[in-house]
């Protein structure tokens, strides 16, 4: 049974006449001239240097400590520089939009006082952590690291999908990917002016810097990771390497007098910023869950008093959840005064009587989300699910329709892609990785991931999607 | 140096050098089991000894009762439920090099991880007769761990730690062949010089790589005062106890550090007794006697270490921490 929606999908290597685009008649014309079996040996050969590597991510619900590597596909995606800085702009307006959302509920509430987003909305909501009010933070920046989920739907229209402000991963793999496709085929840059994604770490580095407590000359940084056995474990020790700090573990710290420490073997070292990649609910078992042992005690009285910066700050979910959402082209035009440069996916909030009637009655052609969910579960997408799933999905629904969003099924953009038959056009999204300190940066490209299975729309590695390496190409 | 970053590199060390050690063992077992020895209970004699060396004589008896040749060897190279095996021992090794990615080169990592990707393409059901094939497999993935280690880490802390578990457990484990070897040759001592004698005490410097240096040396016949002299006193052999604990002394007077005096003092008493030691004493007090209690006092000086640097202290009882504060409040 094929369910697979029959829009016209938006190519990104072929115009509908089925001529090569410009951005990509280069690689085109040497895919070509490529000998037979060439993209096979080098599928395989990045696969092996994948697992050499030890570039693996961790499957929850697997096997404890089950590795797998994310597919990596060798056909890059491909934007023209002039297209690029389109989307560069609207990307660093909604950060700086969002980050001054953030800095505003957690202090003077001008935008409920204003009756743009309701108090019940921000307040009320699960992710608003009351602890943060009044709390200053260097540069007013909340959101240190932010990925930006934004899809294709035709030449010239991207949508933002989700903004991730907590711990987004995978810039790791972007770094990776790149790193490999260089090895792979060191003719196509030497044919192509590929802008470089490489500085990455740097950037992360004096974006951290720059989230120091402002009395600190010289800051002493630190990765925090769950642990070896994270899903994302790679990427922590990856970035910490690459900057040169020490990757630690909550078991590492201890907070003394509000300020942190690690263990080190020369005694204790004052720590003074700390990328972590845990959660708000297990940072400090004082304050939120006392069942964590990942976390450090006395880490928010720490934080708050602010001897130690954590990027990202505590409390920046409640500006990514699936329902706020819905508020970010307002944030914009509250906070910057400008129309917004990205367009949401229209949404309906299945919380409104008349959204919930209209979403239960085309449930086959919608795709539905949890409200705080992440990663592509709990999920779904009407138009490749069965009569069954639908319903099992509407009783879930029922039993709280504030918990879910839902969305039309969008027509995601499509990239060539190495498949088992071939090369075939397969559904991508793209995640740049934004940085906030005193200014707002990002490398050109970022994280193009690709679903693997023909017609499939959910692209998340946790779902069997894959990445390809992401060129911004001088035009 | 984050005092789990420490203990990882250290774990990480001593864990491949005793693959290499157990591979070692077990493949001059295997080469003295080809040679006929005149005792009763041959089989089971012979194949205790690897299982005491390394400690797992009660776990594998519970599995499989008395000592033979392949189940021994099964045990001790590829069974994942023995937490001593040359397959736990790469696995741990894998492991903590993982939790420390970011504090070792990226070609140590891959030489632990290929190694451990290699391993699981092995069969559990590999041939008995493939299992010298196989030491010889875990002897130089050691090496290459070894050299790629010395070959491209910085010469830091990391690797006085990694130095620090290399030679501590090689010590360990010099200390124990000898110890366990000596007994099973003692029959033979009288027949000093007899072929047989020659091939048991020659498998024996073959296990650690010493028969070359040996016949160099002494040339003369293997007598077991001269293989104990090689083996503890003689500091320019590799893997003598005496070569070891200059190593140790040395890892540790780099790391140097407020906490770490104790473990100071007793690495440097140890190197001095091997430095100014004679062996016709050790033979005095009884080899067994002198091996046992170089097992105790290096098992005294790995605590030492662990206090002093491995281990996260008391969060509260923090003490550099605390006597800076004292200083401050007297100034």
């Amino acid at each position: 049974m094929n369910t697979t929606p029959t829009q016209n999908y938006f190519n990104e290597m072929h115009a509908d006449n089925g001529a090569v685009r410009d951005i990509y008649q280069r690689y085109a014309r040497w895919l070509a001239e490529l000998p037979d079996g060439t993209l096979e040996r080098k599928s395989v050969e990045a696969e092996l240097l994948f697992r050499r590597l030890g570039i693996t991510f961790a499957v929850y619900g697997e096997e404890a400590g089950a590795e797998r590597l994310i597919p990596f596909d060798i056909v890059p995606r491909i934007f023209g520089a002039a297209e690029w800085q389109r989307l560069e702009l609207g990307i660093k307006q909604r950060v700086r939009a969002l980050n001054a959302f953030l800095h505003d509920i957690y202090h003077d509430r001008e935008i409920i006082k204003a009756g743009v987003i309701s108090a019940h909305q921000v307040l009320d909501n699960a992710l608003y952590r009351p602890e943060m009010q009044g709390v200053d933070l260097p540069n007013q920046v909340y959101a240190h690291i932010a990925g930006i989920d934004l899809v294709r739907v035709a030449e010239n229209d991207f949508y933002v999908l989700e903004d991730n402000l907590r711990t987004p991963s995978g810039v790791s793999y972007m770094l990776e990917n790149r790193k490999t496709m260089m090895r792979l085929f060191p003719e196509l840059f030497a044919s192509h002016t590929v802008e470089p994604v490489e500085h990455y770490p740097q950037m992360l580095l004096d974006t951290l810097r720059e989230a120091a407590p402002s009395h600190i000359a010289d800051p002493v940084i630190v990765v925090m990771t769950p642990g070896s056995y994270n899903s994302a474990y790679f990427e922590h020790a990856f970035l910490a390497s690459q900057m040169g700090v020490e990757l630690v573990e909550g078991q590492d710290l201890f907070v003394h007098q509000q300020r942190v420490y690690m263990h080190t073997t020369e005694g204790p070292q004052q720590v003074h910023v700390i990328y972590r990649r845990v959660d708000d609910d297990f940072l400090d078992p004082l304050v939120f869950r006392a069942d964590s042992t990942l976390g450090v005690p006395g880490l928010l009285d720490a934080y708050c008093s602010g001897n130690v910066a954590l990027a990202n700050g505590i409390g920046t979910g409640v500006a990514d959840d699936k329902s706020t959402y819905l508020y970010v082209p307002d944030m914009i035009r509250f906070y910057l005064g400008e129309a917004p440069l990205l367009s949401n996916v229209p949404t309906w909030r299945l919380s409104e009587s008349e959204d919930l009637k209209y979403v239960l009655a085309h449930l086959p052609e919608l795709v539905v989300k949890e409200v705080q969910g992440s990663g592509g579960y709990g999920m779904l997408v009407g138009p490749t699910s069965s009569k069954a799933e639908i319903e099992a999905y509407r009783q879930r629904i029922l039993t709280m329709p504030a918990n879910f969003i839902a969305q039309p099924t969008l027509a995601l953009s499509t990239c060539p892609t190495m498949v088992d038959a071939g090369v075939a056009p397969r559904h991508v999204d793209l995640r740049p990785f934004v940085l906030s300190g005193k200014e707002i940066r990002l490398v050109p490209g970022g994280l193009t991931r690709v679903a693997l299975s023909e017609g499939s729309l959910v692209v998340n590695s946790s779902q069997g999607g894959g990445t390809k390496d992401t060129w911004v190409l001088e035009d | 140096m984050l005092s789990r970053t420490a203990d990882n590199l250290f774990w990480m060390a001593r864990h491949i050098e005793r693959a290499e050690n157990t591979a070692r063992v077990l493949d001059v077992a295997h080469r003295t089991s080809l040679l006929p020895l005149d005792i009763e209970g041959t089989e089971a004699y012979l194949w205790y000894a690897p299982l005491n060396i390394t400690g797992c004589a009660a776990g594998y008896e519970v599995k499989y009762g008395l000592a033979r040749a392949d189940a021994v060897t099964r045990y001790m190279a590829l069974d994942p439920d023995n937490p001593a095996s040359i397959y736990t021992c790469l696995r741990l090794a894998r492991e903590n090099a993982r939790a420390v990615r970011g504090a070792i080169t990226s070609e140590m990592w891959e030489v632990i991880n290929a190694t451990w990707l290699e391993l699981n393409r092995l069969s559990r059901h590999m041939d008995y007769e493939k299992f010298p094939d196989y030491f010889d497999w875990v002897k130089d993935r050691s090496h290459l761990f070894r050299g790629v280690t010395l070959g491209t880490i910085q010469k830091d802390i990391a690797l006085s730690f990694i130095k620090l578990g290399t030679f501590l457990e090689r010590a360990d484990n010099t200390a124990r062949i000898l110890d366990v070897k000596y007994h099973i040759l003692l029959p033979s001592v009288h027949d000093v010089g007899g072929a047989a004698d020659y091939y048991q005490w020659g498998s024996l410097l073959r296990s650690v790589s010493a028969f070359e240096a040996y016949r160099k040396i002494y040339r003369d016949v293997i007598s077991p005062l001269r293989v104990a002299e090689l083996l503890i006193l003689r500091d320019d052999m590799p893997r003598s106890l005496h070569a070891c604990m200059n190593e140790v002394e040395a890892a540790l007077i780099d790391i140097n550090g407020s906490s770490g005096r104790e473990a100071r003092r007793r690495a440097g008493e140890q190197h001095a007794a091997l430095h100014f030691g004679r062996i016709e004493d050790v033979f005095k007090q009884g080899l067994h006697e002198y091996l046992t209690g170089f097992l105790a006092h290096t098992d005294l000086l790995g605590r030492e270490i662990r206090d002093a640097y491995l281990a996260r202290r008391d969060r509260f009882g923090a003490m550099p921490l605390r006597s800076a504060e004292q200083v401050q409040k007297v100034s």
